[in-house]
């Protein structure tokens, strides 16, 4: 086939459908990669980007549609294919083994062994190799990866995909637990793999990422390609989002209306420390304000969350609400108090994943919902169906198991849940990780819309524009102090990073 | 009915279209309990081609709802202890130290003076009370289910054969053995009591915030934690409830068989425990049936029934029902494993 590319594709899908019981995730679509360029895949939440990609891993099978390898066609029945073929995938959802050390992580399926004994000695050297070349040597091989941070985990991922001899890595949102060093850490070697002529698809929605890695875009919309190997340097952002969306998005943040000087503080936070995570830290929200604790992954910002909410317990230091000090190390009372936290790790502490939708969004409220401990389930789904409409989830039918939403539909309704509880004081750990740029302007908005109405606001992120723009008071977290404290509109992204890179090195 | 696992397993691939639609219907919870169902009957067809009217009767089918009705009970608490993700391996030797306990000198002289009932709330009370023991070590000792309920088995039926001195004990009120011997519509009262237990447990993990938790807690107890769900506060009610059933099994079992002894519901846990799997309860936690379960009960004993009129031998009993048992888990896992993949 020729397509007018300088280069022969190394890789083609053509016309992939995938269906799932009443659900059509893929409608045809059509990918082509070529040697060392990074093709970038994008779309909305739940446009069929990770459904493509496990086809193209052999976890799912296609229900129509061609694959071919260096102009042959393959089928890849199951995973261990795609691997023989030279494809190596990055999911998602963190795919690594919480029992198993780092090296046995990256080799597992493939270990290194001589009759039948595994060669630790040879895993662990290569994987000590892997590791610096990755950035992090101080992730060593018999590290167990069930105590690593998120962060900690990609990497480890990364480092399996690495220790096939692959063709086309596939990287499903990488960057979506990494705080700005360690992207540059991922792009320095996604730089040197290109330059070997390993074609990379790379998915993120944070379009900035895709300006400065990408080569050429494919986009896709409702499970249909809608835009083909568009080159980056030659496509706007504008154009991009109008092919994802199907229409004009503003891209940016909601206006602070600013906090009136007598608004009442909610939440009091003083003196909290945690054992040796973090100590010392104080501060305060007051009614409609929006505070955004920014810091390098690894730094305390989710530990400090979680201790506000009880669901660690403080060794110092009290935390306030209207008035009232909480008991520490109880999130029964700092739910019922008015606090709601959306946690870090969706799958693992936020989730029900074989539960319908809507109980996942009445998880916090259905006891409340209830009458005397029966049951409101009409009630139930009514508040979850409005929630849905209101953050445009799709699917809307929130029937459905959770674990069958995309990623980005299962953060928002971890955001519904809170709305329909209904708190004086949301905290909210990376809420707009996996989401998309139509989806993240709708959060933004409607977090500063709870603001308005009287919430306080905490919120944690690595992407320091996310937390300039949309707090009003921004706190500079490092190596688990406080080290800095200001308005929003005095603070720029080069001040944040010098003072996190302080901190860490003081 | 609607089962609280109104899902499909999340993704239940269209490998072949032709193939797809009796298992996707057969895989929906509606459809497993008309497996289940289909499993009952064919074994019921068995029954009637070997045993004719020995099996066929009003008689028997009456025997073998007597004998499904106590072990039904303890499968019923099973049910909301594995559905959170737990196991209670004690409730066949607390069902026996129940029996012990209510029919004590002392317990059967103040049911003497008050009433017989005192009976049975003594089995129930001793029951809960074991039953909170082993929630309260597991909720808050965080020791793994699994070996504490293991302790309470052992102990448990140590101090029943203590209190009993190993002895047989008589129930002395003819009002008690009077009151299971009612057959209210010709039913036995034991079957009732069974019908109703099972409805209220129905009602109580379907349409309660009790069962949601439960069920919340089985699927993932670290978001429900999160969500504000008092997890250890639960977990031990949840173990309180098993002790509970086994309480209500124990009175039960005193009426069917007038005595309290320390060897009664020796290995009913395993039955217990088979019964729930075996109705499609997950045994990782996060999906209950409490009609898979009454049925997983049936199929149990109606086989058992069937084996005994065909004077099968009860060894080869035992080897029929570790392979139906492995076949119903190989199975399950299937499920489990599709619904994971993603
Ligand atoms: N196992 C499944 N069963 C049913 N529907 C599914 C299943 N997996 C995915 N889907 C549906 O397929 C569609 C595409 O999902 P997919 O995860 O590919 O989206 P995505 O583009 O990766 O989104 P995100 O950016 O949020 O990760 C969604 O509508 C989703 O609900
Ligand atoms: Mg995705």
């Amino acid at each position: 086939m020729v397509t007018g590319d300088p280069t022969a594709p190394l890789l083609e899908m053509q016309g992939i459908v995938k269906h799932f019981p009443g659900a059509k995730a893929l409608d045809g679509v059509d990918l082509d990669v070529v040697p060392g360029e990074v093709h970038c895949l994008l779309g909305q939440n739940g446009a069929g980007k990770s459904t493509l990609i496990k086809v193209l891993a052999g976890a799912h099978q296609p229900t129509a549609g061609t694959i071919r390898l260096d102009g042959e066609q393959i089928r890849i029945p199951h995973p261990v294919a795609a691997l023989e073929h030279g494809i190596a995938t990055m999911y998602q959802e963190l795919d690594v083994v919480d029992g198993l050390t780092v090296a046995e992580n990256i080799y597992l399926g493939h270990e290194l062994a001589s009759a039948g004994f595994t060669q630790r000695r040879q895993a662990a050297a290569r994987t000590r190799r892997l590791m610096e070349r990755l950035g992090h040597p101080e992730i060593g091989p018999h590290q167990e990866v069930g105590a690593l941070s998120a962060a900690g985990k990609q990497v480890v991922s990364m480092a399996r995909a690495l220790s096939r001899d692959a063709r086309v890595i596939v990287m499903d949102e990488p960057s979506a637990v990494l705080d700005s060093g360690e992207v540059d850490n991922l792009f320095r070697v996604v730089e040197e793999l290109t330059a070997q002529g390993i074609a990379i698809i790379y998915i993120s929605h944070r379009l900035e990422e895709i300006r400065r890695i990408g080569d050429r875009i494919t986009v896709l919309k409702d499970g249909m390609t809608v835009g083909r190997n568009l080159p980056v340097a030659s496509t706007s952002t504008d154009e991009l989002i109008k092919l994802m969306t199907g229409k004009d998005v503003e891209y940016a943040f909601p206006e602070r209306p600013g906090v009136p000087q007598d608004a009442p503080v909610r939440l009091e936070v003083d003196g909290l420390g945690l054992g040796d995570t973090f100590r010392d830290v104080s501060l305060t929200v007051r009614a409609g304000e929006i505070v955004g604790l920014a810091g390098l992954v690894g730094s305390g910002r989710s530990e400090i969350l979680e201790t506000v909410y009880g669901a660690r317990r403080a060794t110092a230091g009290t935390v306030t609400l209207d008035g009232r000090t909480l008991r520490r190390g109880s999130v029964a009372a700092a739910v019922s108090a008015g606090i709601g936290l959306a946690p870090e790790e969706r799958k693992s502490q936020g989730l029900v994943l074989d539960e319908p939708v809507y109980r996942n969004v009445t998880l916090a409220s259905f006891a409340r919902m209830a009458r005397a401990g029966w049951l409101d389930e009409r009630a139930e789904r009514k508040a979850s169906q409005e929630q849905a409409a209101a953050l445009d989830l799709r699917p809307r039918d929130v029937e459905r198991s959770i674990r069958t939403l995309s990623g980005g539909n299962q953060q928002k309704a971890m955001l519904a849940r809170w709305l329909v509880h209904g708190c004086d004081v949301l905290l909210l750990d990376e809420p707009t990780r996996g989401v998309d740029v139509g989806a993240r302007s709708e959060i933004y908005a409607l977090v500063r819309r709870l603001a308005d109405a009287g919430t306080a606001v905490l919120v944690v992120s690595s992407e320091i524009p996310e937390v300039l723009g949309l707090a009003d008071q921004v706190l500079v977290v490092s190596d688990g102090r406080v080290v800095h404290s200001a308005p929003a509109q005095e603070i720029d992204e080069h001040q944040v990073l010098d003072l996190v890179m302080e901190g860490t090195s003081a | 009915m609607t089962e609280p696992t109104a899902v499909p397993p999340a993704d239940m691939e269209t490998k072949k279209e032709g193939r797809t639609r009796l298992p996707s219907l057969l895989s929906g919870p509606a459809g497993r309990n008309v497996g289940l169902v289909l499993a009952l009957a064919l074994i019921c067809v068995v029954g009637v081609i070997t045993g004719g009217e020995r099996f066929a009767s009003i008689d028997n089918l009456m025997v073998v709802l007597r004998l499904a009705s106590v072990i039904g009970v303890l499968a019923i608490g099973m049910t909301f202890v594995i559905t959170s993700g737990g196991i209670d391996l004690s409730v066949g030797s607390v069902m026996g130290l129940t029996t012990v306990w209510a029919t004590t000198w002392a317990t059967q002289a103040m049911a003497d003076d008050l009433h017989w009932v005192v009976m049975v709330f003594t089995a129930m009370a001793v029951g809960t009370v074991a039953g909170l023991v082993n929630g309260a070590i597991i909720a808050y000792g965080r020791v793994v289910p699994f070996i504490t309920t293991l302790a309470m088995l052992a102990s448990a039926r140590g101090l029943a054969e203590m209190i009993s001195n190993r002895q047989t004990q008589r129930v002395q009120s003819d009002a008690f053995i009077e009151f299971f011997r009612l057959e209210p519509l010709g039913v036995p009262i034991l079957v009732w009591i069974f019908a109703a237990v099972s409805v209220a447990g129905w009602f109580l993990l379907n349409r309660t915030t009790f069962g949601r938790r439960t069920v919340a807690i089985g699927g993932n107890a670290e978001a429900s934690r999160l969500a504000g769900i008092k997890v250890q506060r639960h977990t031990l009610y949840i173990y309180g409830l098993a002790g509970l059933t086994a309480g209500i099994a124990g009175a039960m079992m005193l009426g069917r068989t007038t005595a309290g002894t320390s060897t009664h519901g020796m290995l009913w846990e395993l039955e217990a425990i088979a019964a729930v799997v075996v109705g499609g309860t997950l045994l990782i936690g996060g999906r209950g049936t409490i009609v898979g379960t009454v049925v997983g009960v049936l199929i149990f004993t109606v086989l058992t029934n069937v084996f005994t009129i065909n004077n099968m031998s009860t060894s080869a009993q035992l080897v029929a029902k570790g392979a139906i048992i492995v076949a119903a888990v190989l199975l399950q896992q299937r499920f489990a494993n599709r619904s994971k993949s993603t």
